[in-house]
């Protein structure tokens, strides 16, 4: 069931920002627009100042990381109306090395989100003020929120009493980080189980 | 006279001064007694928790969203059971919903007063948070009482909570909203027309409706600058629809409107608590408190004594955990502190794939140096602690 305002948005949607995005899907009662680096500051201009839309409110814009894939970031950015009592969900793909327009002229509570997103993903935003890292430690190095980077880090902090401060070290673990891997083999994984080999051979 | 050479300084505010609400280290640009900019430094409680929920199953990555407002921090439990919910398309029984709210709401005075006995005491009155604490202390019991733990409840799992509410409980806490708002008058009665008090919050962070919308803020601080905007009435979810309650708003945008807010909400949410307690006591006294989907929500202990079924779901869903089918979904609380809200990407598999945090201090804090530009130095703590910034949830 898709709530009729919802439907009547992404209909005033299509007629008025049509080369401003790519697709507009409903899916949990949630519109999604994707779009690209190009459109997306005249795409949110566009919801924030059509009277039709006033989407005066931005609330979230974050990162994800795809590894995998060949653009590997989404930026995501979400959007409340408070007029229409309505969300929408914003999102493009970007690459390490390639600039997505900051919305700080936009939304001036973009600033810290995009930050947060640069810190945390390396995602770099083109026109921000001031693009320093927000959330890790003076002098961190990487970015850890990709897939590629570990869950325990590669530095580890401690006081050391004769040097009277603190001092960075390479994580030392004295037992190997346990990943349990819940996933039932028979549904969900990928790989070969341990022993199991001859059963994809004699498939493949 | 010879004149001197003036120029701005620098002071670092905090991280360890008592008015930093944590460990903020602000960077003041001060100009004599006025704020010339404000740089917020923050992180320095950054756990890595997205990072962490990443590596667990959504059981486990529950109990982190207590640790991140650990004002209130079962609201935060609600945002992220609701988002799997969504995924899911699991619905919550009513007694389950009417004991959420019920705990929701105390979460909200839980934080509320801790905001406004604090502030208080950030701009020098001692004896509001001796009095409000005497009564966190009576709802961390409650707490404690239904899910064993004070804080740290990990009460609110998906598909409903995690255990039913006993009887005397429940009168318990029924007993407890009659007389709260005594404490609120005494409160009150200390604060509100306290000339001090006044002096130091009217007129002081205003903030002009447009601009609390452009800065992403939400909760008290965009009713405190005259929207009736309340995620419980105007996106209702829950039995939020079925409670009566009214929305305060304030006209002038200012810290003192903020206290005022605060202040109504906890005696609206009194109100709400009561007429939950009414309900559970009489028409919804029974019934289930949890979904009786067995993929998602584990059985009952007596179940798993006699049902070999319930036994293998007991398992299954403390070892692997449930999948949730690939999918994203955005879900948002009214918290006490503004929209919280989780977006959680699922790929299908027992752990989120991306579980994106908005909480509401963040995008507030961000606010403060357009907020105190232009202040005096002392009002730098009036506004910080009218923002309501506890740190868990800023640096996540």
């Amino acid at each position: 069931m898709v709530d009729s305002n919802l439907s009547l948005l992404r209909e005033q949607v299509e007629t008025t920002c049509s080369g401003l995005y790519t697709a507009a899907d409903i899916r949990l009662d949630e519109l999604t627009l994707t779009t690209s680096r190009e459109t997306i500051i005249p795409l949110l201009l566009l919801l924030r100042d059509d009277m039709r839309f006033r989407f005066i409110c931005l609330l979230d814009i974050c990162g994800v990381d795809w590894p995998q894939r060949a653009e590997r970031f989404d930026v995501v950015y979400h959007l409340l109306s408070p007029q229409l009592n309505q969300r929408v969900r914003l999102k493009l793909t970007t690459t390490e090395d390639l600039p997505v327009p900051s919305a700080c002229s936009v939304y001036p509570a973009a600033d810290w989100y995009e930050r947060e997103a640069w810190d945390m993903y390396g995602i770099l935003f083109e026109g921000h003020p001031d693009l320093r890292r927000l959330l890790t430690d003076y002098g961190f190095e990487g970015h850890p929120l990709r897939k590629d980077f570990p869950l325990t880090g590669y530095v580890e902090v401690r006081y050391d009493d004769a040097a009277k401060r603190v001092v960075y070290e390479p994580v030392e673990l004295r037992q190997e980080y346990r990943h349990f891997d819940f996933l039932s083999p028979w549904e969900g994984t990928d790989y070969v189980l341990p022993g199991d080999e001859k059963s994809t051979d004699s498939k493949g | 006279m010879p004149e001197h050479n003036v120029r701005n300084f620098n002071i670092n505010f905090g991280p360890q001064h008592p008015a930093a609400h944590g460990v903020l280290r602000l960077v003041l640009e001060l100009d004599g007694e006025l704020v010339e900019r404000v740089d917020p430094h923050i992180g320095l409680l950054h756990r890595g928790t997205e990072k962490l929920i990443e590596a667990k199953t959504y059981l486990q990555a529950l109990p982190y969203f207590d640790r991140l407002d650990y004002v209130a921090p079962m609201c935060q439990e609600h945002g992220y059971c609701m988002a799997i919910e969504k995924l899911l398309g699991l619905q919550v029984p009513i007694r389950g919903q009417l004991i959420r709210v019920l705990y929701a709401e105390i979460s909200r005075i839980l934080s509320h007063l801790l905001n406004v006995t604090t502030q208080a005491m950030d701009i020098g009155a001692l004896t509001p948070p001796l009095w409000g604490f005497e009564e966190r202390e009576n709802l961390m019991v409650f707490y404690e009482r239904a899910s064993g733990s004070r804080m740290h409840a990990a009460y609110f799992r998906p598909g409903g909570v995690h255990q039913d509410l006993p009887r005397d409980l429940v009168e318990d806490i029924g007993r407890w909203c009659e007389t709260f708002p005594n404490t609120l008058d005494d409160i009150e009665g200390l604060l509100t027309n306290n000339r001090i008090f006044k002096q130091r919050n009217v007129d002081v962070g205003v903030i002009s409706l447009d601009d609390a919308w452009a800065w992403g803020f939400s909760g008290v601080l965009v009713r405190g600058s005259g929207a009736a905007w309340d995620l419980r009435r105007s996106q209702p979810y829950e039995c939020y629809s079925e409670l009566d309650f009214e929305i305060p708003i304030g006209k002038n945008g200012d810290c003192y409107d903020r206290y005022l807010i605060r202040m109504i909400e906890m005696r609206q949410s009194a109100s709400i608590m009561k007429q939950c307690v009414d309900r559970l006591l009489s028409s919804e006294a029974t019934g289930p408190f949890s979904s009786a989907d067995g993929k998602v929500v584990p059985p009952k202990r007596a179940e798993m004594k006699r049902s070999m079924e319930a036994l293998i779901h007991h398992f299954k869903l403390y070892t692997e955990g449930f999948h949730v089918p690939a999918g994203e979904a955005y879900a948002a609380v009214e918290a006490p502190k503004g929209e919280f809200g989780v977006y959680l990407i699922a790929d299908g598999t027992n752990s989120p794939y991306r579980c994106k945090i908005r909480a509401p201090g963040f995008t507030h804090l961000q606010a403060m140096d357009y907020m105190c530009r232009g202040h005096q130095l002392a009002d730098v703590s009036a506004v910080l602690g009218s923002l309501d910034i506890v740190f868990g949830e800023v640096d996540r």
